[in-house]
């Protein structure tokens, strides 16, 4: 074991590991951050605190985890590079850590043009793949990344995204490959709707021996109507709806969408875990954590172990 | 070369204010090129200025001088015989050039009548493109001769991001997706192994991170 993360245990013990996703408040209410997290409790191992996501200003990643420290959860500090150079990262490393924060993602973050401050200027000092490094460096040499020495370096677990949907897929894998030669524990892939692809990117990444090295989860996303199928399809830049499954939620009646949207998240988790090489499942219910407790039931992943 | 846009024309005219006499001053080089500032757009500029000047019943004595290289003070210094006679200077080289005639001509407001964008290159006819940060320490090497750091949206030196969809950049469907470009390139070069190699964080002090930069060459001093 590298850390002390939950996160690492599950997996360790040789669980498939479960876990959910809350996005912080546009604004200073911090019982929204409790509401979204209790409403995950003992379903999920641990949950990702998103940053900034889609690039609108939310309450930072740190603060929210820090909250679900203070009830007991166990947060993912995910941290993107849009907003922060390494001297900001790595002190934000520190703090999270200092307050039992050991299990983080490294994510490039969306472009600023998709959020509500267009005019921003994006930093990328480091890239995802640099994070993760320094991240890495910080806890096996503890070193910060510019070279000097850590007191009582922060021993996070480090998770990353995969996304075997954009392009080109060709190199998707070679990537993936890429993010574990830089150090990377774990990855959450982007939601899966399109699993044959999912399965063909799978394939690719054992034939390297890739799943023998960091721990796949597999993303997926209970759709609530069809309408947010069809956004997700068509306006998510590297997001991947089939046909099919619009043609699904477009046949089911308005009121039982939400009901049919859930059912299609536990068949596609079924099939997922038939995959060999996956680790674990990424719940993204964003804006509708109440999904969580059916669906990780149904999908059998229900109770989540005591690690 | 240095990409410039001419600015809209009442912002000129809001600069120059009251002002009658106006030494309008184009650069032969990038400006011209990306046809922004050269002498043709001097012209354009100096006949539009007049016509709306005398609209409001005044005429303006508008000096016209394009110099060979606004960025050098072998040619800036041309304009020595004609500061006195100006109000002002209206500059239409990039940022470098009206600097350089600040440098010279200390007593006299300046302003630009474009908006310099960034280095690029021509891509067709009335195309141009961002092709170079001037980050100070060149990884083409590294990219099959393909800029990242220039080109990427998120300037991603190990890409691409999630968002690359059919070869175009999560931004918007008019950008190219460099990563794509470079895994291309990679390719026909038959060197796609390469991509693995994790390009390490950059040293970011050799471009803005270490201040204004300023290049001194001892041999030519
Ligand atoms: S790597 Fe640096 S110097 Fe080379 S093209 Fe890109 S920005 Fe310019
Ligand atoms: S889509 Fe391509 S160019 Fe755009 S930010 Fe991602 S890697 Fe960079």
């Amino acid at each position: 074991m590298k850390t002390e993360s939950t996160l690492e245990k599950v997996f360790n013990a040789g669980h498939i590991a479960v876990t959910g996703e809350c996005g912080p408040p546009r604004g200073a209410l911090p019982d929204k951050v409790r509401e979204k997290a209790e409403l995950l409790r003992g379903y999920v191992d641990s949950v990702n605190i998103t940053d900034n996501q889609t690039a609108m200003v939310r309450m930072s990643s740190f603060a929210a985890s820090l909250i679900l420290k203070q009830m007991d959860m166990q947060p993912v500090l995910q941290m993107v590079c849009r907003d922060r150079n390494r001297l900001g990262m790595q002190s934000e490393i520190i703090g999270a850590y200092s307050h039992g924060i050991n299990t983080m993602l490294c994510l490039s973050g969306d472009h600023c043009k998709f959020g509500d401050h267009p005019m921003a200027k994006g930093v990328y000092d480091l890239d995802s793949v640099q994070l993760i490094q320094t991240v890495r460096k910080m806890r096996d040499e503890g070193k910060f990344q510019g070279g000097a020495d850590i007191l009582n370096a922060p021993k996070m677990f480090i998770g990353a995204a995969a996304n075997p949907f954009a392009d080109p897929f060709e190199l998707r894998v070679a990537r993936l490959a890429k993010k574990v030669r830089a150090g990377v524990d774990f990855i959450q892939t982007q939601c899966i709707f399109n699993i044959d692809k999912f399965e063909t990117w799978m394939k690719g990444v054992r034939e390297r021996g890739l799943d023998k090295e960091v721990y796949i989860m597999a993303g997926v996303t209970p759709i609530k109507s069809v309408g947010a199928a069809r956004y997700m399809k068509n306006r998510v830049p590297g997001m991947d709806v089939p046909d099919h499954i619009v043609e699904r939620m477009a046949k089911t009646p308005k009121d039982k969408q939400a009901q049919e949207g859930i059912d299609i998240c536990v068949e596609s988790i079924q099939r997922i875990l038939s995959i060999e090489g996956v680790a674990g499942i990424h719940i993204m219910a964003i804006e509708w954590e109440s999904a969580v407790p059916e669906i990780v039931k149904r999908s059998g992943l229900y109770p989540r172990p005591q690690v | 070369m240095i990409t410039a846009e001419r600015k809209p024309l009442a912002e000129i005219i809001d600069c120059i204010g009251e002002n009658r006499r106006i030494l309008l001053v184009g650069c032969n080089e990038c400006v011209t090129v990306c046809a922004a500032g050269g002498r043709k757009e001097v012209a354009t500029l100096a006949s539009a200025l007049q016509m709306n000047s005398m609209r409001h019943g005044k005429t303006l004595d508008i000096r016209e001088m394009t110099l060979e290289r606004q960025c050098d003070p072998e040619y800036v210094e041309q304009l020595a015989p004609f500061i006195d006679q100006a109000d002002v200077i209206v500059s239409m080289a990039c940022g470098c050039g009206v600097q350089e005639v600040v440098r010279r001509f200390r007593n006299k407001r300046i302003y630009p009548a474009v908006n310099t964008k960034f280095m690029g290159a021509s891509e067709g006819p009335g195309v141009w493109a961002e092709r170079c940060h001037g980050c100070g320490n060149c990884l083409l090497g590294l990219t099959g001769g393909i800029c990242p750091i220039a080109r990427c949206s998120k300037s991603l030196m190990n890409g691409p991001c999630g968002g690359s969809s059919k070869g175009k950049c999560e931004i918007g469907s008019d950008v190219d997706c460099v990563w794509q470009l470079i895994w291309d390139r990679l390719k026909e070069l038959g060197i796609e192994d390469q991509y693995e190699n994790v390009i390490m964080a950059k040293d970011w002090s050799t471009e803005r991170g270490g201040g204004p930069r300023k290049i001194v060459r001892e041999d030519l001093a």
